[in-house]
């Protein structure tokens, strides 16, 4: 871009007219730097968070009560990779590496949900994950579905098929415990208590605090604000939760009539930054787990590499 | 030249931004330069699409019809892959 001569750049003026008239942005249309960055960023966070998102899960595969509750487990963690393969490859249509994206993570220059730095303490977790967190997920994802980018926009209508199940199972599996004995539904109530402002924090700062938020929204990257999104997802949730006999673990959500809305109250904002900052319960385990992965998964790939230029060497002969 | 012996080249048309590319058809071309140059000239005189994909059918690799069963099969008895497996009262089942 040439600002000496202050002639406003075409090539400008042709991109902000497509994002104006909801057309998606491709991979070889020309585009600022800035927006390049910032798409990048949002995806890269996103597959992270997808890949990531297994551990606390992960956790629970060996332990699941039945084999049922395992094989579901196993299909929807099976799922949340899938879904990381797919951010990463439309990530990748901006001209990076999946190498390079994933470096930046085990340096710590690339986030993901601060939400997977929480422990996953009991069987009822896993419900509450998949409820809760899947379900705060899907708000902001049927929200992407109409991003900017054309890449970002086709992975998120593909994840949003997907993403159903997961919520529905989650829901099934809080909502068994919740009519079992007095203990169970105890420790669905327990878990309720732990993971729901955490839910409530997927969504960001409030609209005047973000970063992010009004570049995004300008170019419709993000189509809906952190805290339209939010109140969704309380609006949703909470029938849901009375449904079951679990309280929200809020004294002041109330319906407001008005609105036609739940007023609820204030998030921990502190705690959220303690945990984007890196000091959430489980931040260092999550990366050195993802660390060690990656390094003890190394000789697979060296022998994968070595058998197909054996393969090539006896193809040539 | 005969024109049986240029390569064949498939063709992959994105109708709008937004939307995936998909394969209309193949034809025949020296290179992929002429290949999208008959592209444009065949499969888009009508406005159907934005952006063209061309790539040497030989570049493909298929699964076969046959192998479906081993290869693609164990979808079938999983049924819990599917939203719809789960049962739930009817004033959440819209989840």
């Amino acid at each position: 871009m040439t600002e000496t001569n202050n002639q406003p750049d075409p090539r400008l003026a042709a991109f902000e007219d497509k994002v104006a008239n909801d057309q998606r942005i491709e991979p070889k249309d020309w585009m600022p730097d800035a927006f390049r960055k910032n798409v990048l960023r949002q995806m890269s966070q996103h597959a992270h968070s997808e890949v990531i998102g297994m551990q606390p899960e992960g956790n629970w595969i060996t332990r699941a009560p039945t084999l049922y509750r395992k094989v579901v487990l196993l299909a929807k963690i099976q799922d949340e990779g899938g879904h990381g393969l797919y951010l990463y490859s439309a990530a990748e249509t901006l001209g990076t590496s999946r190498e390079d994206m994933v470096q930046a993570l085990h340096d710590g220059k690339a986030k993901y949900a601060s939400i997977f730095n929480y422990p996953s303490l009991t069987w009822a977790d896993i419900g509450m994950i998949g409820w809760l967190v899947d379900g705060a997920a899907i708000v902001n994802q049927v929200s992407l579905q109409r991003t900017s980018y054309g890449p970002y926009s086709r992975a998120m209508i593909r994840i949003c098929k997907e993403e159903s199940f997961h919520q529905r199972q989650g829901y099934e599996a809080t909502m068994k415990l919740a009519q079992g004995s007095a203990e169970q539904k105890a420790m669905a109530q327990d878990s309720l208590n732990r993971w729901w402002w955490p839910s409530l924090m997927m969504f960001g700062p409030h609209d005047s605090e973000s970063a992010h938020s009004g570049q995004s929204m300008k170019w419709k990257l993000k189509r809906e604000s952190n805290d339209v999104l939010r109140q969704r997802f309380v609006d949703q949730t909470v029938p849901q939760a009375e449904l079951i006999g679990l309280k929200i673990p809020d004294p002041e959500l109330k319906w407001n009539e008005e609105r036609g809305s739940y007023d609820f109250g204030e998030i921990d904002w502190d705690e959220f930054i303690q945990v984007i900052s890196g000091n959430g319960p489980c931040n260092r385990q999550r990366l050195q787990h993802h660390i060690r992965a990656k390094k003890e998964g190394q000789w697979v790939r060296d022998a994968m590499h070595a058998y197909e230029l054996k393969r090539q060497a006896r193809d040539a002969a | 030249m005969n024109q049986q012996n240029l390569p064949l080249f498939e063709v992959f048309i994105r109708s709008n931004r937004g939307l995936d590319h998909r394969h209309v058809g193949s034809l025949h071309a020296e290179d992929p330069a002429q290949a999208m140059d008959y592209a444009r000239d065949v499969y888009l005189r009508r406005s159907e699409g934005v952006s063209i994909w061309v790539v040497r059918s030989s570049d493909i690799t298929a699964s076969q019809e046959s192998d479906v069963e081993s290869f693609l099969d164990p979808m079938d008895d999983k049924p819990y892959r599917h939203a719809t497996h789960y049962k739930l009262p009817k004033e959440v089942d819209n989840m």
